[in-house]
């Protein structure tokens, strides 16, 4: 909302700098953009002159050489401007001026004729957007030498104001001007609506007859008529007054409608009454496949649902929207039809949004305006129209209407203001400050009954909302103490798995990963470049109905997806290292809603609709290590971000376990599944060369793992000391021939399950293939520790366990080597 | 002619000369071949003794043999001194260039800036005696809209602005075509929370939020950190303490927090806060008398929303304990991004999801 300063304060005048007004706005509720300037930058050097002779220039056919008067004698000036003659009372830029454009006007020769100055046009001086030559005032508005100043908007301060939505009453210069005053405290002068009240009824009805439909959509129809109307531009005040306000002056009676709807806050609209047969209008509901042509020219195809006001052929105007080039106000237009409505806000933002058209009619309409303020725009309205086109008023108004809502009364009880802001604020203060909003006042006790105005009708509903108004005008920014909140005995913290999963992310860190955040939405397509495939859960995602992009429609199932992607974005980019961790949230299908992210549901009694897991999930390419002058740096392999991974769970107590297993993305020699204490957590592998190629990458290790098993395996914090034995351990080393497909991690159980109690300790130390072994066979060499916790054992105690373990080894296929 | 023992005592000082002449260990070793050795006058001295009168016997046996072990306990310590400047001169022999870059240990990796700037959030808000949660970011329109008082119309409902999911997919759909969304804000889990726990309630909620919208300083993913504090007695002024404490611990002791009155549907009073500039301690403008570009010259910097939990949205969790005659409280949010790009400098929102490691290790 534009609002020229000197507009405002013809109805309150604060008396304080535009700036400092702002500000004040600013603290109290309402957003000033900024103060924007209209016309030059400084308003000295233009003054009013009056042309007394308009020659032609000898040498150009298209400048005039004119006198002109500036009061402190005649001034020759080179005018370029076709409508220059003599008579005329115009803007002259004297030399030294500075025009909005930011061109200094000085003395020049002109085709050989020296030019004292300037005379300009409204353009020129940005107090329009088009003109046909120079401004011509009106004859003796001002004695020549006048500083243009005292009576034109030259130096017009505009208010750009970001009014909230609730806020509709202030979306009308006369409601801004009602909260200076509340802010300030300066005087408001009565309303200009103040006055008599229109009749309803009248002659009117003979020339205009208006049908509702649905007067749900429109609570409230008012119509006047006037005659002997003469189309013309409007006066110059009432002109800069628009453009000062962002609106471009069209003629006088569309003018009319635009200045008041920005002083009422109610939009208007005016229909060429003899273009509207019968004068008879009908608001209904659009028929699919309607169309209008709306007054930009364009031709709109409607919708049911959206509102118009139609004559007896069609429609004649997109309610509350724009209206119909059918029955628009032209320059042969003599008698008009002058609408001020009430719609339905909500339907009034849909039907815009739809036709993907918003006008200042609309943008105050789908905010719902109450229904008294129809009357209103049609009081002021009326007076214009008599001043400014010179029309006679058919008697009477047309006003079809539901009736005006109830009158609000609330109560303000003593002491709520005090217990919701904790700032005191005497109950006189507090009364002082609603009357001055608008509000009718009255004291019951230590409580205050409140009426409130239509203006506020559908922003304040509650006591709350009052306890809001009394806060914001009385000063808040300043005399709002900073308090905590007194007694609070919260203990805050962070919960277990909170901690434990800093920890995890802080492990991947120390490893040497660079953590990312990917997007939460992916390609539909991902999962089948994945070669994942249903029933697999991760095949059907969370689907978006309006996504920004097709490659953004679906919830991600995997963070595999976003690692790849970012590898490969880095890669591009000439990264030498690539080795990537995220910490985030899978969305996986509500059938196996289970947990929320860290294990325990969400709170709240509507279960959530998607399954969502924290994730941990890295990503390797190349060597984990940075470039060194002293040795070359070999690429990860899987058992390099197997130790990542190894590391992860030690740092957290978890021991993980791999055991071989599938995922349709992995390589499926290189493919394990990650275990803690039996349950399965996730995968760990390379990624299929194939499908790592798609991503351009080559020779790349994942793994991603369900955050919520892994903290329930950790022990951290609940570890309990055991003793340790001071008695030396017997080391016993084998080394076992065994079948290649027998797997490292079998080779293992089985020896410490056999063991016994006294094999407290299992390594492999070396795995052979080669010479002096058959093809598809290994050598797997291992040491075991024999300890007991009492005593020194010797050799004859530990060789049962010992035989139990070669047995173990015997039983898996393997035999003894040398 | 001199007797044999004043012989004996030339060779020893003959020999104590040598010893200490031997610069290296190969010449002290001649140096004991010479003087020691078999062929040696004393070793011959030694091997005669048998052969002399036995008066001299006693006397010359002893010059001899104590005149041995002096010369071996000299050459023995010559010896040392040898070893030990030779192993000196070794060292200094063996040198490398100390100037060379060390060899790499594995690289510290580097948690993302907003992961980062969500634990310090965290961390000063749960020294202020608040509780972390988490809630679902797949959320019910009840959540989003509805029980935090946004009319059945409301603009933010619009298919413009909120992403919508689709009811025909895996998800538990509820009441309808537009009941399952992205969640727009974090102020869903106020209430959640409510409908979980009976007053008092001291949490924040950090997480991903939705909207669609996409420029320099628009994500349709960002991140956002929701406070609640609900319980007797609490009031727009303690809003204004909490904030200014967590305010001063991301910003700095010096800052000051401003209020201003605003508008949502689910806080009243709702204000939107600021924090004092500082790069310029809140005056616009700079120490060369420019003007702050941080905070354009406002002194001022635009933080998020906050506000009074609204009569409304207690009135949804009634059930659980929240009368709004007794209970008060406030509620605030404001972006992750936007406290990550003011600390950090980074103009661009986008280069957050961007996830360019030249990035990533600017912050350890
Ligand atoms: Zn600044």
């Amino acid at each position: 909302m534009k609002v020229p300063y000197s507009w405002m304060a013809e109805y309150c005048d604060p008396g304080l700098e535009p700036g400092v007004l702002a500000e004040r706005l600013a603290m109290t509720g309402t957003e000033v953009e900024r103060v924007a300037r209209v016309g030059p930058p400084d308003p000295s050097g233009f003054v009013i002159g009056v042309v007394s002779e308009a020659g032609s220039h000898p040498d150009a056919d298209r400048l005039s050489v004119c006198q002109v008067e500036v009061g402190d004698g005649l001034r020759t000036i080179v005018c370029g401007a076709p409508n220059v003659a003599a008579g005329q009372t115009v803007v002259v830029a004297l030399p030294g001026a500075v025009m909005p454009d930011g061109n200094r006007i000085r003395k020049a020769k002109l085709r050989g004729v020296a030019s004292e100055g300037m005379i300009c046009s409204e353009v020129e001086l940005g107090l329009g957007t088009e003109s046909d030559g120079i401004m011509v005032l009106e004859e003796g508005l001002a004695a020549p030498g006048t500083p243009a100043a005292e009576v034109l908007a030259l130096d017009e301060a505009v208010l750009e104001l970001e009014v909230t939505p609730n806020r509709t009453d202030c979306f009308s210069v006369y409601g801004v001007a009602r909260e200076a005053q509340a802010i300030t405290g300066a005087e408001l002068a009565p309303p200009p609506w103040q006055g008599p009240e229109v009749q309803t009824g009248g002659a009117v009805e003979a020339v205009v007859s208006v049908t509702v439909e649905d007067p749900e959509m429109c609570p409230r129809f008012t119509a006047r008529a006037f005659t002997d109307v003469t189309i013309a531009p409007s006066p110059k005040w009432l002109q800069s007054r628009l453009v000062a306000a962002g609106q471009r002056p069209i003629n006088n009676v569309v003018d009319i409608t635009n200045y008041v709807m920005l002083l009422t806050g109610q939009p208007l609209h005016a229909f060429d009454l003899d273009l509207v047969p019968g004068g008879e209008l009908t608001v209904r509901s659009a028929i699919e496949g309607e169309r209008i042509t709306t007054l930009d020219g364009i031709e709109r195809e409607l919708k049911p649902g959206m509102v118009l006001v139609c004559d007896r052929n069609g429609p004649a105007a997109i309610a509350g929207i724009m209206g119909g080039s059918v029955s628009e106000v032209s320059d042969s237009t003599t008698s008009v039809l002058l609408e001020a409505a009430t719609w339905k806000g909500p339907n009034i933002l849909k039907s815009s949004r739809e036709l993907n058209l918003r006008s200042e009619a609309s943008a105050r309409f789908e905010k719902q305006l109450h229904p008294a303020l129809a009357e209103r725009a049609q009081i002021v309205a009326g007076k214009l129209f008599t001043e400014i086109c010179g029309a006679t008023v058919v008697e009477g108004m047309v006003d079809v209407s539901v009736g005006m809502p109830e009158s609000r009364e609330l109560k303000l009880r003593g002491g709520r203001v005090e217990r919701i802001l904790g700032m005191e604020i005497a109950i006189d203060e507090q009364a002082e400050a609603l009357e001055r909003l608008g509000f009718g006042v009255e004291r019951d006790g230590s409580d205050l009954v409140i009426t409130v105005p239509p203006d506020r009708y559908f922003d304040v509903t509650r006591e709350i909302d009052l306890v809001e108004e009394v806060g914001r005008v009385n000063d808040l920014d300043r005399r709002l103490p900073a308090t905590l909140p007194a007694g609070s005995d919260a203990v805050g913290g962070l919960s277990r798995q909170q901690t434990l999963q800093r920890r995890a992310e802080d492990s991947l860190r120390e490893t040497g990963l660079n953590e990312i955040v990917g997007w939460s939405f992916t390609d539909p397509g991902e999962a089948a470049r994945l070669r994942i495939a249903a029933p697999d859960p991760r095949a059907t995602p969370v689907t978006l109905s309006n996504p920004l992009s097709e490659d953004q429609s679906v919830m991600r199932t995997t963070l595999l997806g976003s690692l790849l992607g970012a590898a490969q974005r880095n890669l591009s980019r000439g990264a030498e290292r690539v080795g990537l961790f995220e910490s985030g949230r899978v969305y996986l299908p509500a059938a196996d809603v289970g947990p929320g992210p860290l294990g325990g549901d969400f709170p709240g009694k509507r279960r959530a609709p998607a399954n969502e897991l924290q994730h941990l999930a890295a990503l390797v390419t190349g060597p984990l290590d940075p470039p060194s002058w002293s040795d070359t740096r070999e690429a990860a392999d899987f058992y390099a971000l197997k130790g990542v991974l190894e590391r992860l769970g030690a740092g957290l107590g978890v021991p993980l376990t791999v055991r071989p297993g599938e995922q349709p993305f992995l390589h499926p020699g290189r493919c394990g599944e990650v275990l803690a204490s039996g349950s399965s957590l996730g995968w760990i592998g390379e990624i299929h060369p194939a499908i790592a190629s798609e991503w351009d990458l080559v020779n790349c290790l994942a793994f991603e793992i369900e955050l919520a098993g892994l903290l329930e395996a950790s022990p951290l914090g609940n570890e309990v000391y055991e003793d340790f034995t001071p008695f030396p351990p017997v080391d016993r080393d084998v080394a076992v021939v065994i079948a290649d497909e027998v797997a490292a991690g079998e080779v293992l159980a089985a020896v410490r399950e056999a063991g016994g109690p006294l094999l407290v300790d299992t390594a492999i130390f070396d795995v052979y293939r080669g010479k002096g072994i058959a093809e598809d066979e290994k050598s797997i060499a291992l040491r075991l520790r024999f300890r007991a916790a009492d005593r020194t054992l010797s050799d004859e105690e530990v060789d049962p366990a010992w035989k139990a373990v070669v047995s173990a080894l015997e039983g898996l296929g393997g035999r003894l080597r040398g | 002619m001199p007797s044999m023992v004043d012989r004996i005592e030339q060779i020893e000082a003959g020999g104590r000369q040598a010893v200490s002449a031997a610069a290296s260990a190969a010449e002290l070793e001649e140096v004991r071949v010479t003087w020691l050795g078999r062929k040696a006058e004393l070793t011959a001295i030694l091997r005669g003794i048998a052969d002399l009168e036995p008066a001299e016997r006693g006397p010359v046996g002893g010059a001899a043999n104590r005149t041995r072990k002096a010369l071996e306990a000299q050459i023995e310590e010559r010896g040392a001194e040898l070893a030990a400047a030779e192993l000196e001169t070794g060292l200094v022999e063996d040198r490398i260039d100390v100037t060379l870059p060390g060899s790499p240990a594995r690289a510290v990796g580097h948690l993302h800036p907003i992961t980062r700037t969500r634990r310090l959030i965290e961390d000063v808000m749960v020294g202020l005696g608040y509780r972390v949660m988490e809630g679902p970011e797949v959320e019910h329109d009840f959540y989003n809209f509805t029980a935090l008082n946004h009319p059945e119309d409301h603009p933010a409902r619009m298919l413009q602005d909120t992403f919508y999911v689709d009811p025909a997919g895996p998800v538990e759909a509820g009441d309808g075509p537009r009941d399952v969304l992205l969640r727009t804000h974090t102020s869903p889990m106020q209430v959640r929370a409510m409908e979980a726990a009976p007053p008092p309630i001291f949490m924040i909620v950090p997480g991903k939020t939705y909207r669609r919208d996409s420029d320099a300083t628009h994500s349709p993913m960002f991140h956002q950190v929701e406070g609640l504090a609900v319980g007797e007695g609490i009031t727009l002024a303690d809003l204004k303490g909490t904030l200014l404490a967590m305010l001063r611990e991301i910003f700095g002791p010096d800052r000051e927090i401003r209020m201003r009155p605003h508008f949502f549907p689910f806080t009243e009073p709702s204000v939107e806060f600021d924090v004092s500039c500082f790069r310029c301690s809140g005056t616009g403008t700079l120490n060369d008398s420019s003007r702050c570009g941080l905070c354009k010259g406002i002194g001022w910097i635009e933080l998020g929303g906050a506000g009074m939990v609204d009569p409304n949205v207690f009135g949804f969790v009634s059930d659980s304990g929240y009368d709004s005659d007794q209970i008060t409280g406030f509620a605030f949010g404001f972006g992750i991004e936007r406290i990550a790009m003011l600390r950090h400098g980074v103009g661009d929102l986008r280069l957050f999801f961007d996830n360019d490691v030249r990035l990533l290790e600017q912050f350890s």
